[in-house]
Formats: C-alpha cells, sequence, structure tokens
C-alpha cells in the first residue's frame, strides 16, 4: 500500500475518532440545550460530569488530523484554509466558545442565572461548531474548490455557501446528537435518566436517517463525483451494508435497552458513514483537483511522520485507556462492588 | 490597514493572547506536583490545599490555551497558506510531535484535575508529572519550529522550491537549542513570579497565613531559579542571533554602522531615517564581547542591508531593551530573595518583611512583560521574512480579502476571554485565604 494512502487512512481514522468523542461531547451540548422535563438540572449535571474530564483529551484529535494533514500534504491545506477561510474561521469561533463557556460555567458562581448564561453559550456553540464542521466537509467533497498551479480560484463563497454544504452541516450535527445520547445512557445508573436519554437516542437516530438520505439525494448536484462513488462500487453496496445493519442495531438495542449494544452500533455507524465518504473520494483529497499524490510531502517526511505517528500511538492509546478506564467505568464497576 | 498588516495583526494578537496560557501551562504543573510532593512527604494539608487551589487555577487556563492554540494551529493555513503550503512538509514534523505532547498532556490533566477521589495518591502525583513533561515538551516542539523560520535549516532551493528535505536537520536548525531553553525557562520564570506576586500580595494583608507563606516559597523557587539561569540562555541566544541573523541583531541594538569594538546600548531611540541612536548609554566593547566573545570583533550594522531587507528597528529595539531590563529586576529580586532565604537558615522569617513582599507584588507582571516583548523581538525582528532570507511575510499571505474582519472579530472575543478569565481568577484568589493558624483563624472571624 502507498505510503500516502496509510498516511491518509491515520488522518481518517483521527477523524472518525474525533466525531464518535469529541463529536459527542459537542453532542452533549446540545443535549443541555434541550434539557427539560422534570429531570432537567439532572440531565445538565449528568452531561457535565461525562465531558468535563475527557473533553480536552477528546478536542486534540481535531489538532491530529490538521497536523497530519498540513505537514504530509501542505498544498491541500493551503487550498482548504484559503478556499474555506469564512467557514473555518467561524468554525474557531465556536470551537472557541464552547470549551471556555463549558470550563467558565464550572468555575463561576453556582447561581442559577449566572449558570444559565454559559449554559446559552456552550450548548449553542456546540451546535453551531459541528454545522461549520460539516460544511466544510461538504465542501471539500463537493468539488467546488478549484486550484489552478497552487491557488484557489473560484472566490472564497462558491464552494460552501451551497445546500449540500449545509446540508452535510446539519447531518453532521444530528449524528453527534445520537451519539451523545446514546453515550448517555451509560454515564448513569439513574432508571429515569437513561429513560430521558434513550427517547433523544431513538428521535435523533430518526433524525440521522432523514439526514442522511436527503444528503445522499442532494449529492447528486451537489457532490457529484462522491455520490457516483458511493452508489456505484462493489465496496460501496458492502459499505452500505454495514451502516444499515449497524443502524438498525442500534435502533434494536436503544428499543430493549440493551445501551452497550446501542453503544457500539452507533459508533461503527458513524464510523461506516465517514469510511463510506472517504473511500468515496479517495484518492482525491480536495475534489477533483487535489489527490493524496499530488499533494503529499517528499517521501522521507511522510516516512518520518509514520514513524511518529506509530511512536505517538503506543504512548496515546494506553494514556486514553488509561483516562477512560478512570472516569467511564467508574460506577459501573462501583456497581459490581455492591 | 491593509490586507497583509490585519493578517500580522491577527496573528501577532493570537500569539500573544496564546502564550500567555501557554506558559502558564507549562508551568503550573511543576508547581503543583512540588506541592503535591510535599503534601505526600510531610502528610501537612496545607500542601495538598495548595496543589488543589493551584489545579483550580491551572483548569480555566489550560481551557483558554487549548482553544487559543487550535486557533494558531489554523491561523497557520488561513493566514499564511503560502507559508504552510511551501513549508508544511519541512516543519511539519515538530507540530505532530507538539500533538501528540498536547494530547498527554490533556489526557493526564484530566486524571490530575478530576481524579482526586478516583486514583491512588502516588498514581495522582504520576498524573500531574506527566502533565508538567507533555507542558514542556509540547512548548519545546512549537518553538523549535519558530526556530526554523529565524535560522532555516533541511532543505535546498531549487527554483524556489525546496529539495533534499530533511525534517530531522530542520529539527536540528542552529536557533533550536538556544530558543527553546530561553522560552522554556521564560515560562518557569514568567509564571513563579505571577504566583509569588499573588501570595506576596495576599501576606501583606494576612501576614500569619501558613498557606500562603507555603505557596511563595514554591513559586518563588521556581520563579527564582529560572531568573537567575535566564541571562545565560539570552546570551547563547544572542550568540546565535548574531551569528544567523546579523541583521536582526543590529535591530536589537539600533546599531547602523558597521564598526570594530561594538559599544552595549542600554536605552535609546533609533531614528531610521538618520540612521543613528540616540539618548542611548554605550558600554564600550560590551556588543562585540557578548556576541563574538572579542572585544575587536566586528559588528555588521544595519546599513549593511537593503532597506528592503531590515526589520523595523526602532520597535525591534525598544521591544529588546523592555525585555532585557525585565530579565535582569527578575535575576536581581531572585537574588535577594535567595540571600533572605540562606540568611534566615530556611526560618519562614525570610519572608518577614514588608518591603520584599512589595517589592514581589510590583515584580509580578515582569516575567510576562518580557515573555511578550520577547516575542516582539523575535518575529519583528525577521520581518519582512516570514523564513528569514527565503521568504517574505507578503509572499506568504492569503489571497482572502477584508482580513480586518477576522482580526478584529477575534480581538473582541479574545478580550473577552481575558477580562472573564481574570475575573474568575480573582474569585478563586479572593475564596483562597484558608489560615490554618489559629490566630489567624480568629482574625478573621473577627473581621
Amino acid at each position: 500500500m502507498p505510503l500516502e494512502t496509510i498516511i491518509a487512512g491515520v488522518m481518517i481514522a483521527s477523524l472518525v475518532l474525533y466525531a464518535l468523542l469529541g463529536g459527542a461531547d459537542y453532542g452533549g451540548g446540545v443535549w443541555d440545550l434541550f434539557a427539560f422535563g422534570p429531570r432537567a438540572r439532572k440531565q445538565r449535571t449528568l452531561i457535565a460530569e461525562a465531558i468535563s474530564p475527557v473533553w480536552e483529551a477528546n478536542h486534540v484529535w481535531l489538532i491530529l488530523v490538521i497536523v497530519i494533514l498540513f505537514t504530509a500534504f501542505p498544498p491541500a491545506f493551503a487550498a482548504i484554509a484559503t478556499a474555506l477561510h469564512i467557514p473555518i474561521t467561524l468554525l474557531l469561533i465556536g470551537i472557541v466558545l464552547r470549551g471556555t463557556a463549558f470550563t467558565f460555567r464550572t468555575y463561576d458562581v453556582q447561581r442559577d442565572d449566572v449558570q444559565r448564561r454559559w449554559s446559552l453559550v456552550f450548548s449553542i456553540a456546540s451546535i453551531i461548531t459541528p454545522v461549520l464542521l460539516g460544511i466544510t466537509l461538504g465542501a471539500i467533497a463537493s468539488g467546488t474548490i478549484r486550484v489552478a498551479g497552487g491557488v484557489v480560484v473560484n472566490g472564497f463563497f462558491r464552494s460552501w455557501l451551497a445546500v449540500f454544504p449545509f446540508a452535510v452541516g446539519f447531518f453532521a450535527l444530528a449524528l453527534f446528537a445520537f451519539l451523545a445520547a446514546v453515550y448517555l445512557t451509560l454515564e448513569t445508573q439513574d432508571r429515569e435518566l437513561q429513560e430521558d436519554f434513550r427517547l433523544r437516542a431513538i428521535v435523533s437516530g430518526i433524525v440521522v436517517g432523514i439526514l442522511a438520505l436527503t444528503v445522499f439525494l442532494l449529492a447528486g448536484e451537489g457532490a457529484p463525483t462522491v455520490r457516483a462513488g458511493i452508489s456505484r462500487t462493489w465496496w460501496a453496496l458492502g459499505l452500505h451494508a454495514f451502516t444499515a445493519v449497524f443502524a438498525v442495531g442500534a435502533f434494536y438495542a436503544l428499543w430493549t435497552r440493551s445501551y452497550r449494544l446501542a453503544r457500539i452500533c452507533a459508533a461503527a455507524q458513524v464510523t461506516m458513514i465517514l469510511l463510506g465518504w472517504a473511500f468515496a473520494q479517495y484518492p482525491h483529497l480536495v475534489e477533483p483537483d487535489i489527490t493524496i499524490f499530488s499533494a503529499a510531502a517528499p517521501r522521507i517526511t511522510l516516512q518520518l511522520l509514520l514513524g511518529a505517528l506509530v511512536l505517538g500511538a503506543l504512548l496515546l492509546f494506553p494514556s486514553y485507556y488509561y483516562l477512560f478506564r478512570i472516569f467511564k467505568r467508574g460506577h459501573e464497576e462501583a456497581q459490581q462492588a455492591q | 490597514m491593509d490586507d497583509l498588516l490585519a493578517a500580522r495583526s491577527q496573528m501577532a494578537m493570537s500569539l500573544a493572547f496564546h502564550i500567555i496560557f501557554a506558559a502558564i501551562g507549562i508551568a503550573m504543573p511543576l508547581l503543583m506536583i512540588i506541592a503535591e510532593w510535599k503534601w505526600l512527604r510531610t502528610k501537612d494539608e496545607i500542601y495538598l490545599t495548595l496543589a488543589k487551589r493551584w489545579a483550580k487555577g491551572t483548569a480555566i487556563l489550560f481551557a483558554v490555551g487549548a482553544v487559543s492554540g487550535t486557533v494558531l494551529s489554523f491561523e497557520l493555513g488561513l493566514l499564511w497558506p503560502g507559508f504552510m503550503g511551501y513549508a508544511g512538509s519541512i516543519i511539519g514534523m515538530p507540530f505532530s510531535l507538539e500533538g501528540f505532547a498536547f494530547f498527554t498532556e490533556a489526557i493526564f490533566l484530566g486524571i490530575y484535575l478530576y481524579g482526586w477521589q478516583r486514583v491512588p495518591p502516588r498514581a495522582h502525583l504520576f498524573a500531574g508529572v506527566m502533565v508538567a513533561v507533555s507542558g514542556a515538551l509540547s512548548g519545546i516542539f512549537v518553538v523549535i519550529a519558530n526556530a526554523w523560520m529565524n535560522a532555516p535549516t533541511g532543505f535546498r532551493l531549487v527554483a524556489g522550491k525546496p529539495v533534499d528535505v530533511d525534517p530531522i536537520a530542520a529539527m536540528m536548525n542552529p536557533a533550536s537549542f538556544p530558543q527553546t531553553l530561553h522560552m522554556t525557562l521564560a515560562a518557569y520564570a514568567a509564571t513563579g513570579f505571577v504566583v509569588a506576586g499573588i501570595h506576596a500580595f495576599m501576606l501583606l494583608r494576612d501576614p500569619h497565613n501558613r498557606f500562603h507563606k507555603a505557596a511563595l516559597a514554591i513559586a518563588l523557587a521556581v520563579g527564582g531559579v529560572t531568573s537567575i539561569l535566564q541571562p545565560l540562555s539570552g546570551d547563547l541566544l544572542a550568540k546565535t542571533v548574531a551569528k544567523t541573523q546579523p541583521v536582526k541583531l543590529a535591530a536589537f541594538e539600533g546599531q547602523f554602522q558597521t564598526v570594530q569594538g561594538a559599544p552595549l546600548r542600554i536605552g535609546g531611540v533609533p531614528d531610521e531615517t538618520a540612521g543613528i541612536t540616540r539618548y542611548a548609554i554605550e558600554v564600550p566593547y560590551a556588543l562585540s564581547v557578548l556576541a563574538y566573545g572579542d572585544p575587536n570583533a566586528t559588528v555588521k550594522g544595519l546599513n549593511e542591508f537593503r532597506g528592503d531587507e531590515r526589520p523595523p528597528v526602532a520597535v525591534v529595539h525598544v521591544a529588546f531593551q523592555i525585555m532585557v531590563a525585565c530579565g535582569v529586576a527578575m535575576m536581581l529580586i531572585a537574588l535577594w530573595a535567595a540571600w533572605r532565604y540562606l540568611r534566615a537558615r530556611r526560618d519562614e522569617r525570610w519572608l518577614a518583611s514588608k518591603w520584599f513582599l512589595r517589592l514581589l507584588v510590583a515584580a509580578a507582571p515582569l516575567g510576562f512583560v518580557a515573555i511578550e516583548t520577547g516575542w516582539v523581538v523575535t518575529e519583528v525582528g525577521r520581518q519582512p521574512w516570514i523564513i528569514y532570507g527565503v521568504m517574505r511575510t507578503s509572499e506568504a499571505v492569503t489571497p482572502m480579502p477584508g482580513l480586518i474582519v477576522p482580526f478584529v472579530t477575534f480581538t473582541l472575543l479574545y478580550i473577552l476571554l481575558a477580562i472573564v478569565t481574570v475575573w474568575l481568577l480573582l474569585r478563586q484568589v479572593a475564596a483562597s485565604p484558608h489560615a490554618p493558624e489559629p490566630i489567624a483563624k480568629e482574625a478573621q472571624l473577627a473581621a
């Protein structure tokens, strides 16, 4: 397998992990805004406890994606950052407001009006940021970023100010909210809270399905090459089949309250969707002018980067496992001990 | 404001904002683990309280640092796509390593901040050590990338394109070691002085508070030792600049003429049109000695360089003077503190002087003033180049028009964040004077 493909694979894997972990943290913000009913306060507390110890670590997956992109495929990074300057800038503002408002809320006066104000900033930023992330990815897939002689030639609006990227944006938001609701069922032993998030997971799962279909239909116009990749090749059928199996599996598991199974299915479903996109676009990094081969850094850089990624992973995964074992298994073990 | 200036302003503002949080993120974990280690050894609850208090402040600052750092990693491309498209393959390596260092930092900070009840004490201290080490490494990797912009190595230029790229050689550029050493020491010195200043302030109001005495001792130890070492690393860095960027050294000193046995200027106002620096105290031969170790060494003046290859001299010279003045003041204060400490034979009386505490309060911001002006020296001093001698800043900037809009937006956003952060930290400080000495407690009740 070419080195370019391996590095691009690691980049996509990081993006998948960002969606599964960081994405769910944004989803938590969504459910903070939509906390209602008799247990609204409990819901918010649960979300905050689930996010607090891990959101900063989860956020680093995005940095890793960017770093791999600009080290291994520098011209692609330059083109994307130029053509999508506006949505990326807005994305950054969202990232800043989400993270700081969340932290400020924790350390500010524990008075309702103060807390509500930070909650509002936190949750609205948690909604806007995934939409902008989706818009960015949708624009990259859409084939409207045109590059000639290393220069972006079709302006700063055309590639993203369109229906398709926005549809992808809302799709991303729905996916993140869905993931968060599914994960949150496992963050508590409180049956009623579990039911709250089970209901939210089912509803957002339905929205995911509707938006998935919408994005697929819009792609005919909005991202023709990727759509062709998704709908024609043999492996695409396989990926579709898997995505469908996991989607159905997630609903079944939620219905029967098998939350662990639901978590596996939901995560697998999101992974399949992102892989489907990546495979359909391969070997293009930015449709249609930049491939991972045309944008690749010199071989020595790719080799060293791969070495760094392997070594980094050897350090990272045990640490990450340790973090999650401490904070994400606590109550389950506590329950077993009782 | 033209777009290039707006882009430079946005980058400068983003860096100036982030560096404060980055420096604190490097140094605070060290202070925290010293306090926690002392708790484990002495079982004195005061050190545990201290570690927890400091951790709370660090949590707020780390979050702001993490998001403002994210902004910077994107801004490299948003503002300087010409630079990143060219240099990403050469200098992406330290950024990748920084990515993993940052990962480690974020993971173990999560464990440190939220794991007091969940992991055993030694594992908790270990998490703190991991945060301190990976925080320092993060900073070092990023500064290596900046050092490369000052002293680019690890590639050859053929028809304007880099060939024979060697990322390891790029990381081993001559500016890497002195620059990373200087910045890492600066982070500890600046943070140590700020923290010492805050606790000195609280001690002036509440002189018997053991909590603040313990805090002050740790902060001043870290800030003081590094402040005493810092001038040495500064000298090493200036010698490197003399070799790799002679025009920058000339700008530091406001040296227009090429002379043998050049003087060191203290203060002074460079006049770029007249080509002289006025009102400076000149120490004869000192620049030649400091830069080249020889009183008769020739120092190249700014006049040797074309007008479009010189940095703005006045800004660089003045910023350099401020940085050095702050650094020298911190070193002297640190020496005085060390003398007081040794003379008092480690008795707590060394903190009993009101004037000493007042001086520490006044000196609190000096380290950060030095860091900010130091980065002005580094970055403005490299202009008009983004990669010294290779690529001009104007060639790297994005074609995106209207860059004043994001500049103003981010400036307002960061001002807002700064206000909230300061306000929240003041709350933490105001809430902190637990006074375990019984007398002090009564005094508090009486008040």
